[in-house]
């Protein structure tokens, strides 16, 4: 279990504005990840963890153990809290080799028992042919490994990866994405994650914490969060939704039913509990969500015309560009049958429509 | 001409005694600047810069107040040892120091601070003390830049004069270092012995440097 809550105010500098973080995690997941934009306050969040900051209150807890607590001001060193912290930048010691590196973390051990613990890790991780290397003879990957690696010997309590894919090309990630989930699977260790690439929350993450200004904007497992975005703050950060205004024409309870103009159409959906009639609200609604197709005669229900604007290749079909700053994504195949087509059509789906 | 190496030896058994002293006393000096946060930091701060400003005759007045025979130090030192310290080669040692301790602590300083803290915080996470931490990760990320800076202590010391004549004094084959040698040479007309320890002690001085230059930064981590 990680719980950590955590206030700090940074005043505002000559160059900086006030900061102010404001954030709770509780987690019992083996992997939980922070995703949210830059200056969020995630690395800091990871940092007050680890004993690098100290927060102005709060309290942090790992276990059963307490790390930090403001009350009664204990803020444990970094020393002590056996937090593993894979930096950025890995922050293999230059000047050591890899094996020298795996070994300074586990000095506590007796000789013999440490020699077969770094053989064991060097193995695990690949690196029992690089052990003699320093780092700056690795590639990326081969130092994150170890990275990770001479974290997780200092028997840590929590894994703590600071934007671990950030600069790795796609079959780097996809590799580290292996490692981590053998990490998972082998070690008991909790791990806790930042990045801001959504795919990587999916691919690992049970747990999500979406970071902004500071504060967590939603919690919950990723397909949770993609499926209801708790907020326009949510969906804008997650940055895969279109997001229109609409108004709420009808609401029916009885019939569990509602109906919402938007522009100059009308689309039907289940009803939306908590909002009234004449509210203005933002419908929000993936890409892929949307089926886009050659406008044929009147507009059906649900059916909304629109123009196409553009088109840009993705890598599982074509996303389509059309007025109203509406996405909709197609197979490639249906885009060139009728990429002079001018005039579509875009179907809502009626039952999921999702409202903010 | 018959020349006397004497002054040569003792100038570079001096400097050689007082660099070691400095490196061990200046690398704790500088990791309390360079990392710890403490009441009266600037006041050290600038204590430890001060031979640098001050005219060598007034920094070998306070040590010969300090260290002289009616002084505590003095006597503590004379009832060790037996001897006094003031116009003895030992305390040439202690003139030197205080010549090239500044300069040692200055870029000793500069060098542990140039050090990315993320690897200090690396092992902090992994359960390293802070003396480990200084000795086996620190420390040796700057030992280039250290060795630099040592070099050049050293190069300072083996040219100290003001004050190493106010506490040593200039006894012959005792306390007589190079530089003053060269004084004394020049005062009493020999001009030839001069310019024979100008030149030895000149080309020295060149050769720490390009060794100091060679170890400096540029490659760091090499």
């Amino acid at each position: 279990m990680i719980h950590a809550r955590l206030k700090k105010r940074f005043p505002a500098g000559p160059d900086s504005a006030e900061f102010m973080l404001d954030a709770e995690i509780r987690t019992h997941d083996p992997v939980s990840v922070l995703f949210g934009p830059s200056g969020a306050g995630k690395t800091l969040t990871l940092n007050a963890i680890a004993g690098f900051v100290r927060p102005d209150e709060g309290r942090v807890m790992v276990g059963d153990d307490i790390l930090f607590d403001g009350a009664t001001n204990v803020h444990l060193p970094p020393q002590e809290r056996r937090c593993g912290y894979v930096f950025q930048n890995y922050a293999l010691f230059p000047h050591m080799t890899l094996r020298q590196n795996l070994e300074f973390a586990s000095r506590f051990r007796p000789k013999l028992e440490r020699h077969r613990k770094v053989n064991e890790m060097l193995d695990l991780f690949r690196l029992a042919e690089l052990a003699g290397r320093k780092p700056h003879e690795l590639s990326g990957g081969q130092k994150q490994r170890c990275s990770i690696a001479r974290a997780l010997l200092a028997e840590p309590r929590v894994l703590l990866l600071d934007e671990p894919a950030q600069g790795l090309d796609p079959m780097l990630r996809a590799e580290l994405h292996d490692v981590l989930r053998n990490v998972r699977s082998t070690f008991s260790t909790p791990i806790l994650m930042v990045t801001h690439d959504l795919e990587e929350c999916f691919a690992l993450g049970d747990r999500m914490f979406i970071f902004h200004e500071g504060r967590v904007a939603q919690q919950g497992t990723p397909p949770e969060i993609f499926d209801k975005p708790a907020s326009l703050t949510v969906a804008r950060l997650l940055g895969i939704y279109n997001l229109l205004q609409a108004d709420v024409l009808t609401l029916d309870p009885g019939r569990n039913t509602c109906t919402l103009r938007l522009g100059d159409c009308e689309l039907a959906g289940p009803y939306l509990p908590a909002k009234f009639k004449g509210d203005r609200v933002w419908l929000c609604v993936r890409p892929e969500e949307l089926r886009a197709s050659p406008r044929d005669g009147r507009p059906g229900l649900n059916q909304v015309p629109v123009q196409l604007k553009g088109a840009t290749p993705r890598p599982g079909g074509m996303r389509l560009e059309f007025d109203r700053e509406l996405l909709a994504d197609v197979p490639r195949s249906e885009y060139e049958r009728n990429r002079h087509n001018k005039e579509w059509i875009v179907e809502f789906p009626s039952a999921g429509l999702r409202v903010l | 001409m018959a020349i006397d190496w004497f002054p040569l030896w003792l100038s570079l058994r001096v400097a050689a005694l007082s660099t070691a002293f400095a490196i061990v006393l200046g690398l704790w000096v500088a990791y309390l600047l360079a990392f710890r946060d403490f009441k009266g930091k600037e006041v050290v701060d600038a204590l430890v810069a001060l031979p640098l400003v001050l005219p060598p005759t007034v920094l070998g007045y306070y040590l010969l107040v300090a260290l002289g025979r009616g002084s505590p130090f003095g006597k503590f030192y004379e009832w060790i040892t037996g001897s006094p310290l003031v116009f003895t080669w030992q305390a040439a040692v202690i003139a030197a120091l205080f010549h090239s301790f500044p300069l040692l602590v200055k870029s000793t300083r500069a060098a542990l601070e140039s050090v990315d803290t993320t690897y200090a915080r690396a092992a902090r996470s992994l359960g390293a003390s802070e003396w480990s931490i200084f000795t086996r990760v620190t420390v040796p990320l700057a030992r280039r830049s250290i060795l630099a800076a040592a070099a050049i202590a050293f190069a300072r010391s083996l040219g100290d004069f003001g004050v190493t004549i106010m506490i040593a004094g200039n006894i012959p084959g005792r306390t007589q270092t190079l530089a003053v040698a060269i004084y004394d040479a020049v005062e009493s007309g020999n001009g030839s012995l001069a310019r024979v320890m100008v030149l030895v002690i000149s080309a020295i001085a060149l050769l720490i440097l390009w060794v100091a230059n060679r170890l400096a930064p540029r490659h760091l981590f090499g």
